[in-house]
């Protein structure tokens, strides 16, 4: 049970308000200590983006940062995508540092996968070279690499496309497509962007659904960025609530729905409570 | 039926569109009695066409002409690509560079036929020179823009793989800008042909412009129409080829893809 430990609240009960508590574990798959982040505007002036993270994500969790625009959410994952070094603080993943001085350490960074709101395949490539491009570059052999794509593409439920060119699959589809870049070389951690974001509502249900199918077949540790409630409450073994200007963690809320969940679950009690005090929540910060 | 004909419409408007035109200029010649001197009927162009055609020295002009415009072409290429991936990702060398660039742009070109005569010689390598000018500019150019278009999104995906800089440039750049190329290379080539044949017109004895001068100076206007024509079917044909060559090489890209379904 990933979310055994320390559950910070009750089923149904409203969500602690306060200062986010820090969750000490044994050997935590991400670790984020005191993580600040400011960005220079042309006026000159420095704005906080996030400030006073700290946060611990365990082995086999999965974390969903949720808040309102401008929180800071994004940029909070792509600092442990690596994409930004956070101005102050810093960035363990499975105990290493991730930034070696001004380099990311490639080895830790080759354990992370990441997938963007937009599904960024290559047109130039068929579904499977996009698929397989991370192998690619890894130096893997053709053959290997075709018979991972196949296998992916069974995975993310696109069986058939191999061939295709990403524009002739639908949105929902391209976005498998690139889960399975994400996962083709097997990483520990997958990073989402608010990656079904752009997807209709019912496209939307059905992919979180797959989502939590491939992650509990997976073993990965993931991080959600999202801004639907329904959408955390639905994915997440522990939700961290973001408030705006400055970022900061507002909340850390365990979520302690049995898996695998099902689209019902949402019409339960007590996911409307944890939902409507989330809302209620992100109500007040606005 | 009717979707038939809206696909394959220009199959029968095409055609007749110029054989309506060159019904019309055949009655204005008669009609206003112009000198074959100033205008000569189609039907003596048609001659002309065919006598030139069976002259064995034609062949050779026009294999001149072919070698001048792909040896030219293929130096803008090489040149052109080289260049803009480099000024493409360099951008502080583009900036020092964009002033030379622009004047060199918006120079007449043609008038440095002279210059590369001179220094060249009245052989073909002038021409090719000259070819290979005129091309340079809009492949250079596109290639530039191609690089420094490529979507921010597929960057990023390159750096959360941590993939080295020559992995970018060989799996991401190069392909993203291939279509940029591909349409730098359809001006390219028209301008190539331009290049070759007024290099041919100002000196040399040799290729299509060549005798496109010979034929005026023997006051044979029907000769030098039915050259102007060879030239327009040789340039026609080489366009073709690096349209071709595009939709093959880009199948994924919109353009084509929009052109394929039309």
């Amino acid at each position: 049970m990933p979310f055994a430990s320390a559950p910070s609240a009750e089923a149904g009960a409203p969500p602690a308000i306060g200062p986010a508590p820090v969750v000490p574990a044994p050997n935590p798959e991400i670790r984020l200590g005191g993580v600040a982040q400011h960005y220079r505007v042309e006026s000159g002036e420095s704005i906080v983006a996030l400030t006073g993270i700290d946060l611990d994500v365990d082995k086999r969790e999965f974390v969903v940062l949720l808040g309102p625009s401008g929180c800071g959410k994004t940029t909070m994952l792509r600092i442990i995508a690596g994409l930004i070094k956070p101005t102050s603080g810093s960035v363990e993943i499975d105990g290493r540092p991730l930034w070696i001085g001004e380099r990311r350490d490639s080895e830790v960074v080759s354990n992370l996968g990441i997938v963007f709101q937009e599904a960024n395949l290559f047109p130039w490539l068929t579904i499977e070279d996009n698929i397989a491009l991370p192998l690619k570059l890894r130096g893997v052999g053709k053959e290997e690499r075709r018979a991972r794509a196949h296998e992916l593409c069974q995975l993310v439920d696109i069986p058939g496309f191999e061939k295709r060119w990403p524009r002739e699959l639908s949105g929902g589809m391209r976005q498998r497509a690139a889960i399975a870049r994400a996962l083709s070389y097997r990483p520990d951690i997958l990073l989402l962007d608010e990656p079904f974001g752009a997807l209709d509502a019912m496209t939307r249900d059905q992919m979180n659904v797959e989502l939590q199918r491939i992650w509990l077949g997976s073993g990965a540790t993931i991080v959600l960025v999202t801004h639907s409630i329904n959408e955390a409450v639905f994915l997440a073994d522990r939700i961290v609530l973001l408030s705006p200007r400055p970022g900061r963690m507002d909340t850390v809320i365990r979520v302690p729905f049995d898996r695998p969940r099902d689209l019902y679950v949402q019409t339960t009690p007590a996911f409307q409570e944890m939902a409507g005090s989330l809302r209620r929540r992100l109500d007040a910060m606005a | 039926m009717r979707r038939f004909l809206r696909g394959h419409i220009a199959w029968i408007t095409t055609p007749s569109l110029a054989a309506a035109l060159l019904a019309a200029w055949q009655a204005y010649v008669d009609r206003f009695n112009v000198s074959p001197l100033i205008l000569p009927a189609p039907l003596q162009v048609g001659r002309a066409i065919v006598r030139l055609m069976a002259d064995p020295r034609t062949l050779m002009h026009v294999w001149v002409t072919l070698y001048e415009t792909l040896a030219g072409f293929g130096l803008a290429v090489l040149l052109g690509v080289g260049l803009g991936v480099v000024l493409g990702k360099v951008r502080w060398l583009e900036r020092t560079l964009n002033p030379f660039i622009v004047a060199l742009q918006v120079m007449p070109k043609v008038a440095l036929v002279p210059i590369f005569i001179v220094w060249c010689g009245f052989g073909p390598v002038s021409k090719i020179v000259m070819a290979a000018v005129l091309a340079f500019f809009p492949i250079m150019t596109n290639t530039i823009l191609g690089i420094q278009s490529v979507d921010r999104g597929h960057r990023e995906v390159m750096i959360s793989l941590n993939a080295s800089r020559l992995a970018t440039l060989r799996e991401m750049e190069l392909p993203a800008t291939l279509p940029y190329v591909l349409t730098g290379a359809e001006v390219g080539i028209v301008l190539a042909i331009i290049g070759a044949i007024v290099g041919e017109y100002l000196g040399g004895s040799h290729g299509l412009g060549y005798l496109a001068v010979a034929t005026l100076n023997a006051f044979d206007v029907q000769a030098m129409f039915a050259v102007i024509f060879v030239l327009t079917i040789l340039g026609f044909v080489l366009y073709m080829i690096v349209a071709a060559l595009r939709r093959r090489l880009t199948p994924w890209h919109e353009v084509v893809v929009m052109r394929r379904e039309e």
